[in-house]
């Protein structure tokens, strides 16, 4: 699969042989198994197998939970309380499923961030992070109509507020709006179809995690210098790379055991905790709560959305220009779904020819101002829209863009980066000591120690 | 064999790759008018076939049909408000008293967001003076005593809060602060227009025709 030179799966039994001319199946999973990863990756590399355990709990607890759920306005929110009181185990399934959604927002967060410190976006990897982009782009979609199923008040208002999104669109809006709930308001029709496609789209990211894979599988991973692995000959690569499996599916599977440690305390101990109590109280058309929030994993992108209000110089001098077609509700929209295009273009927008950030002296206090950042615009999508917050959300937002649209590009060329080490190995060492110089596959030597 | 290409714009075939064509430009011409003919009888089969997946989505006849609703407003004292579910959105039935249609009658248009009546019951683009809001008594005069509004904030579509709530006595949607006057105009806030009338009319002295 990759272009690091390899070993091959080789079949050896006559039956393997005849499976192998038919369908090279063993092969294919034999080289995704044991395709030669960096041995420098630190603890951030863990996060893409801790997603994938999520995906896989996710589809498994929520083929049970639609057994017992009924997605009918007048009964979905009373199903949802028969499978925490009558279901055998309902309450744990569904506590999971609940609190898996944000484990999944969890270690996405982390392995984007990951990707933007490390440069992992940029070339050859591009088309690795689109992908990457449009998997999140699914999770927050699917993570959205998943919300709205309980029926409580959050979640009607929660979709009434999401699809009046769509109806901000100029001129077609509001048929989209009406399109999208099957009627003029979020309705029983609305409930089924999302319940529908909350079920479809984990299978769509399924299969884009596939070719998620399958792209930087071609490319070979990145790793915290950014360095490409050798590739002259197969005793360069070995020198630079172990196999996938065993050394680096134990090292995750032990990260995802203390991930899951954290995750059970909290699905046990604390299950309600990342929700909200209005969600407890069924969908009411005719109230709306105090105070609508999101999940919390959508809280910087409401920030974003609810900063440009019409009293904002860039929101006036749009409607202006733009004849009153781009007014405050609409920019709020262009400048919530802006947000994750810009991230999603920074392959281009980033111009250093450094990848990782580790060797990037000016990059690394922009990038950690920008993380503070999230978790302040989050801050503020939780608190009501008066006051100093929406000044606060509205600075937060502007970095956000800035970082994409102005520093990154200009850090390129005004930054002078340090060297990063000429291989991985050279990394490796300096930080693992010298044990495996030398002498090929690094593997023959580490477990002997 | 290795010389025969497809090559479906008729351009790019060479003498060679039509050495069995005894007319070779009038070939050419003919694949390309069943080329173009086949994909655009394609194009029209698949549109037909994908339409119907996508109406489904929206409104059912059900849906449609719950379209005007008739609501009894005798109990309506003044200073207060009926609130009905209308197509699955409220609607505002408030009785104002003589302060708040004075107030709501004295505002200057300047000092409007939105300057449109937004009431379909009058002609369409009346600007946004109380008169235009409120609606005409059974006896066909315009008091301004009832005003029927969709209690549906024009921002995102929260259901705002009334009872002289906000900063100019009307309502005010919790969700993303936007503040309205007693005669449902956008004042501040976030939202951009003033809060939509429906179509309402008194069939009756204390009957409302909703739709």
């Amino acid at each position: 699969m990759s272009g690091i030179p390899h070993d091959h799966y080789e079949p050896k039994s006559n039956a393997e042989k005849w499976l192998h001319s038919r369908l090279p199946i063993v092969g294919l999973l034999y080289d995704t198994l044991m395709i030669p990863t960096p041995k420098n990756l630190n603890w951030m590399w863990i996060w893409g197998i801790v997603l994938v355990f999520c995906l896989v709990m996710q589809i498994v607890t929520g083929i049970i939970l639609v057994m017992h759920y009924t997605p009918h306005v007048d009964l979905a929110f009373a199903s949802v309380e028969h499978i925490m009181r009558n279901v055998n185990g309902g309450w744990a399934i569904r506590y999971i499923h609940q609190n898996g959604a944000s484990l999944f927002f969890i270690a996405v967060y982390l392995h984007i961030f990951r990707g933007l410190y490390y440069g992992s976006y940029k070339a050859p990897r591009e088309v690795t992070w689109i992908v990457g982009m449009l998997i999140y782009l699914l999770m927050m979609g699917t993570a959205f109509m998943g919300y709205v199923l309980p029926w409580g008040q959050m979640s009607f208002w929660g979709a009434t507020v999401i699809t009046g999104l769509f109806g901000a669109i100029p001129f077609v809006g509001e048929a989209i709006q009406t399109w999208l709930l099957g009627g003029p308001a979020v309705d029983n029709a609305t409930l089924n179809r999302f319940l529908s496609l909350h079920y479809l789209l984990p299978f769509v990211i399924l299969g884009l995690v596939i070719v998620h894979v399958w792209a930087f599988h071609t490319t070979g991973n990145n790793n915290p210098t950014g360095v490409d692995v050798r590739r002259a000959s197969k005793k360069e690569a070995e020198a630079d790379t172990l196999p996938f499996w065993p050394y680096f599916v134990i090292k995750d599977l032990f990260a995802l055991a203390v991930v899951l440690v954290a995750f059970f305390a909290i699905v046990g101990f604390m299950p309600n905790y990342l929700g909200h109590p209005d969600n407890y109280i069924e969908a009411n058309p005719m109230v709306t709560p105090a105070h609508i929030v999101p999940e919390w994993y959508f809280l910087p992108f409401y920030a974003i959305l609810r900063a440009f209000d019409g009293e904002v110089w860039v929101v006036i001098a749009a409607d202006f220009l733009t004849g009153g077609i781009v007014d405050a509700k609409f920019f709020g929209v262009l400048a919530m779904f802006g947000a994750i295009i810009v991230m999603a273009l920074v392959p281009w927008l980033d111009t250093s020819s450094v990848r990782s950030g580790r060797y990037r002296p000016m990059f690394k206090p922009w990038f950690w101002v920008f993380v503070i950042n999230f978790f302040v615009l989050m801050w503020a999508g939780a608190m009501p829209a008066e006051g100093i917050y929406p000044y606060i959300a509205l600075i937060g937002s502007a970095y956000w863009f800035a970082y994409f649209l102005v520093i990154l590009p200009l850090l390129g060329v005004l930054e002078k980066p340090t060297t990063p080490p000429s291989t991985i190995e050279e990394d490796f060492n300096a930080h693992y000591g010298n044990a495996s110089v030398g002498t090929g596959p690094a593997s023959a030597k580490i477990p002997a120690e | 064999m290795a010389s025969i290409q497809l090559a479906p714009f008729g351009g790019s075939l060479t003498r060679e790759t039509l050495s069995v064509s005894h007319a070779e430009d009038q070939s050419s011409t003919r694949r390309d008018f069943l080329y173009y003919a086949t994909g655009g009888v394609g194009a029209v089969v698949t549109g037909a076939a994908v339409w119907p997946l996508v109406n489904q989505m929206n409104p059912s006849a059900d849906v449609q049909a719950a379209s005007t609703m008739r609501v009894d407003v005798s109990g309506v004292q003044e200073g207060t408000q009926l609130t009905v579910l209308f197509l699955g959105k409220p609607v505002f039935i408030r009785r104002r008293t003589q302060d708040e249609i004075e107030a709501a009658r004295a505002v200057d248009m300047n000092d409007l967001v939105d300057t449109d009546s937004r009431n379909p019951n009058i002609a369409a683009g009346s600007d946004a003076h109380d008169e235009n809001r409120s609606l005409t008594t059974p006896e066909g005069e315009n008091t301004g005593e009832w005003l029927v509004m969709q209690g549906v904030c024009t921002h995102l579509g929260c259901v705002p809060l009334g009872d002289g709530a906000g900063e100019f006595g009307g309502w005010f949607c919790p969700c993303h602060g936007s503040h309205y006057d007693t005669a449902g105009r956008i004042r501040k806030g976030p939202a951009p227009e003033n809060l939509h009338i429906p179509n309402a009319s008194f069939v009756d002295d204390s009957t409302i025709l909703l739709g």
